[in-house]
C-alpha cells in the first residue's frame, strides 16, 4: 500500500446559502520517498487539500489512508497524534516560537510526543539541527537568526521526529530567491537521504525541485505527472 | 504506563509555564501583585494573632490551676458606656463577703480575698523604686490562687492576716531595684512611707505584651485595706476546686453561696462576675475571632479580585499566542497538552504570588514579636498550606476557562493568525 491513498477525498464549506466544494473528488496517492509537488492557483483547493495531508482538517467524505491507518475519521487528539509522529510541517512564515531558542523549537514535538526523556530530546534536537547545519546556533533565538537560518531551524524542527512525510507549504515564499535556493538544495538532500516531501507552491521553479507535479484547478486534480526532473530519475 | 505520562505532560507544561510567565515577566508580576496582596493579608494576621496566642496561653495563667475567681465587674469588659456603668453600680464585694463566702462554701480547697493597686513607691534606705509599683494585698492562699511561686523566705501565716501584720512578699523587680547586692529577707522597706517586713520573695515571673509581671509586692489583705483601701475598693475572691473532675460543681456552689452573701432574691440577676483561666482564653478567642474574621474577609475579596484578574491576563495571552496555540497544534500538540499548559500556567502565576504573600506575610506578621520580649516568632504552617492550596485553587477556578478556550481553538485558524 502506498505511503498516502487519498479517494474521492470532498471538503465542502457551507458558506450561507451556497455550497463551496474546496476540494471536489480528489483521489492521489503518494509512494514512499516520493518527492512531490502540489502546484493551483489560489482558490485551487491546494491549501485544502495541504491541510488534509496534513491531518490539520477532516475531509467532509472520501478516504485517506496515511502508513495504512484511515485519518479521514479520526478525532483531534488522535490527529494530533498523527501530526506529532508521521508528519513534519515547514510554513512559509517559519512558525516558530519566537521567545523560545532553536533548541527549544526543535524540541517541542518530541515534547509533545511524551514518550522521550528530556536528554534524549536535546540529543535529537542538535542532531537534526546539525543536519541543517544550525549546530552553532542551537542557543539562539529565531529574531536572532536570519530567513533562511529560520526557515532551516522549521526544517529541524520537521525533522526531529523523523516523520512519515515532510510536508512544506510555499517553503520559500518569504525568503530571497538565494536562500530559497538554498532551502530547496535542503529539500533536496533530505529527499534522497530517502524521506518523502510534498511540497505546495505556485512556483514553478521550485515545483521543478520535485520528481512529480499535482496541479489542481476548481478543487479537482487536473494534472498529475512527473516533472523533468523525475523523467530524467526514472530514464 | 498512564500515569508516567501524564506526570511527563505535567512535568513539561510546568517549564513550558515557567517559559511563559519569564517571557511576560511584567505583565505576571502585575498579575500577582492581587495574589500577593490577598494571601499577605491572611498570613500576616494569622502569624501576628498566633503569636499573641502563644504569648497569651502561656502568659494568661493569670490564676492557679481548677481557681475560679470572682469579682464585681468582668475581667475583659467590651461594650458601651451604659454596660460599663451598670458593673460599677454594684455593690462592692467587701472582705467580710469573702469571710461569710468562706465559712459557707463546703466542697473547696480554700477560699481566698485579694486586691491590688498600682502606682505606688518602695524604698529600702536610700534606694527607691519608680512610682509604678503594683501592690497586691491576699491572705495565706493568695500565692496559690494568683499562681506566685515563693523563691525564699515563707509565706503568709493565718496570724499575719488575722492581725493585719505589716510583712511583704517582694515582686523580682523590686528585689533588683532595691537589693541587687543584699538579702532582702528581714529588711524593712517602705510602701507609700509605711513600713513592712520582708519575709519573702517571689520567683520570676516573665512577661506579658511586653509588661513585666514581676513588678510588685504582696502584703496581707487586712493591712492593705487598711493602708490602701479606699471605699472603692471591691476585692476580688479565688476559690479553688478540689480537683478539675470538681471544677463545674464547685463553680455551681460558688455562684449559689455568693448569691446568698449578696442577699440576692431568687429573681435577681447575678451581681458579681464568675471566671477562670479557661474563660479568659476563650475571652480572648472571641476577640481574636472576630480580627481572624475580618482578615478572612479581606482575603477573600483580594483573591477573588485577583484571580478575575488572573482570568483577564490569561485571556489575553491565549488571544496574544493564538498563532503559538496553532504551531504547537500543528506539531502534535493535544487538546489537553494545551489545556495543562496554560491551566499551570495559571496555577503557577498564583502560587508564585502566594509564596511571595506568604514569605511578606510571616514576616510581617512576626513584626509584633519586636514589640514584645519573650515571644517566638511564629510560622502558622497550617495557614501556609491553605494559603497555597486556595492560591491553586484560584489557578484553576480562574484558569479553566482561557485554557479551555486555547485548548478549543482550530489549529489551521490559528496558525493563519497573525
Amino acid at each position: 500500500m502506498s505511503l498516502i491513498q487519498v479517494k474521492d477525498l470532498y471538503k465542502i464549506y457551507q458558506m450561507g446559502n451556497t455550497e463551496v466544494r474546496a476540494l471536489d473528488g480528489v483521489s492521489v496517492s503518494i509512494e514512499q520517498n516520493e518527492y512531490v509537488s502540489i502546484m493551483g492557483p489560489s482558490g485551487s483547493g491546494k491549501s485544502t487539500l495541504m491541510n488534509l495531508l496534513g491531518c490539520l482538517d477532516t475531509p467532509t467524505s472520501g478516504e485517506f489512508f496515511m502508513d495504512g491507518t484511515n485519518v479521514a475519521t479520526m478525532g483531534d487528539d488522535e490527529l494530533a497524534h498523527i501530526r506529532n509522529k508521521k508528519i513534519g510541517f515547514v510554513f512559509q512564515t517559519f512558525n516558530l516560537l519566537p521567545k523560545s531558542t532553536s533548541l527549544r523549537n526543535v524540541e517541542l514535538p518530541l515534547i509533545y510526543n511524551g514518550e522521550i526523556k528530556a536528554h534524549e530530546r536535546r540529543d535529537m534536537a542538535i542532531r537534526a539541527l546539525t543536519r541543517v547545519n544550525l549546530g552553532d546556533r542551537v542557543s539562539h533565538k529565531p529574531n536572532e537568526l536570519s530567513g533562511g537560518q529560520r526557515q532551516r531551524v522549521a526544517v529541524a524542527r520537521a525533522l526531529v521526529n523523523n516523520p512519515a512525510i515532510i510536508l512544506a507549504d510555499e517553503p520559500t515564499g518569504n525568503l530571497d530567491s538565494k536562500t530559497g535556493e538554498e532551502i530547496m538544495t535542503l529539500f533536496d538532500e533530505l529527499h534522497k537521504q530517502g524521506n518523502t516531501i510534498i511540497l505546495v507552491t505556485h512556483e514553478e521553479h521550485i515545483a521543478a525541485h520535485a520528481s512529480r507535479v499535482v496541479r489542481l484547478l476548481d478543487g479537482k486534480i487536473a494534472v498529475d505527472e512527473a516533472t523533468n526532473r523525475g523523467k530524467k530519475v526514472t530514464q | 504506563m498512564y500515569v508516567r505520562t501524564t506526570l511527563k505532560t505535567l512535568n513539561d507544561a510546568f517549564f513550558m509555564a515557567l517559559e511563559a510567565i519569564r517571557d511576560n515577566l511584567l505583565r505576571s508580576i502585575l498579575t500577582l501583585l492581587g495574589i500577593v496582596i490577598g494571601v499577605f493579608a491572611i498570613i500576616a494576621v494569622m502569624t501576628a494573632i498566633r503569636t499573641l496566642e502563644s504569648s497569651i496561653n502561656t502568659g494568661l495563667n493569670v490564676f492557679g490551676s481548677d481557681v475560679i475567681f470572682v469579682q464585681k465587674s468582668p475581667v475583659i469588659q467590651m461594650g458601651d458606656h451604659n454596660s460599663r456603668r451598670k458593673y460599677w453600680r454594684r455593690p462592692n464585694i467587701t472582705y467580710d463577703m469573702a469571710l461569710e463566702l468562706r465559712d459557707r462554701m463546703v466542697g473547696a480547697e480554700f477560699v481566698s480575698a485579694q486586691d491590688g493597686t498600682g502606682g505606688k513607691t518602695i524604698r529600702f534606705k536610700k534606694e527607691s523604686t519608680n512610682p509604678n509599683v503594683g501592690v497586691q494585698g491576699v491572705d495565706e492562699f493568695g500565692l496559690e490562687a494568683l499562681n506566685h511561686k515563693l523563691d525564699y523566705g515563707r509565706n503568709f501565716i493565718p496570724e499575719d492576716i488575722e492581725y493585719g501584720r505589716r510583712v511583704v512578699i517582694l515582686g523580682t523587680d523590686v528585689i533588683q531595684k532595691l537589693f541587687p547586692f543584699q538579702d532582702p529577707i528581714n529588711q524593712t522597706i517602705t510602701i507609700n512611707g509605711i513600713g513592712f517586713d520582708v519575709i519573702g520573695t517571689l520567683q520570676r515571673k516573665g512577661e506579658m505584651f511586653g509588661q513585666s509581671q514581676d513588678n510588685f509586692v504582696i502584703v496581707p489583705i487586712t493591712s492593705y485595706l487598711q493602708y490602701y483601701g479606699s471605699r472603692w475598693t471591691s476585692l476580688g475572691i479565688s476559690i479553688k476546686a478540689p480537683d478539675g473532675e470538681s471544677f463545674d460543681r464547685t463553680k455551681e456552689e460558688v455562684i449559689d453561696q455568693m448569691r446568698i452573701v449578696r442577699g440576692l432574691g431568687p429573681m435577681d440577676e447575678n451581681d458579681f462576675e464568675v471566671t477562670s483561666n479557661d474563660a479568659l482564653i476563650d475571652t480572648f478567642g472571641s476577640f481574636t475571632a472576630g480580627i481572624k474574621m475580618f482578615a478572612g474577609a479581606v482575603s477573600v475579596i483580594a483573591l477573588v479580585v485577583a484571580g478575575i484578574g488572573i482570568m483577564n491576563i490569561m485571556l489575553v495571552s491565549v488571544s496574544e499566542r493564538i498563532k503559538e496555540i496553532g504551531i504547537r497544534k500543528a506539531i502534535g500538540a493535544t487538546r489537553n497538552n494545551i489545556l495543562f499548559q496554560f491551566l499551570l500556567e495559571a496555577v503557577f502565576l498564583s502560587l508564585i504570588g502566594g509564596v511571595i504573600g506568604v514569605m511578606l506575610g510571616i514576616g510581617v506578621g512576626n513584626m509584633v514579636t519586636l514589640f514584645m520580649k519573650n515571644v517566638a516568632p511564629v510560622i502558622p504552617i497550617d495557614w501556609v498550606f491553605i494559603g497555597l492550596g486556595v492560591c491553586s485553587f484560584i489557578g484553576i477556578v480562574f484558569g479553566i476557562y482561557p485554557a479551555y478556550k486555547a485548548a478549543g481553538l482550530d489549529p489551521i485558524e490559528s496558525l493563519r493568525h497573525e
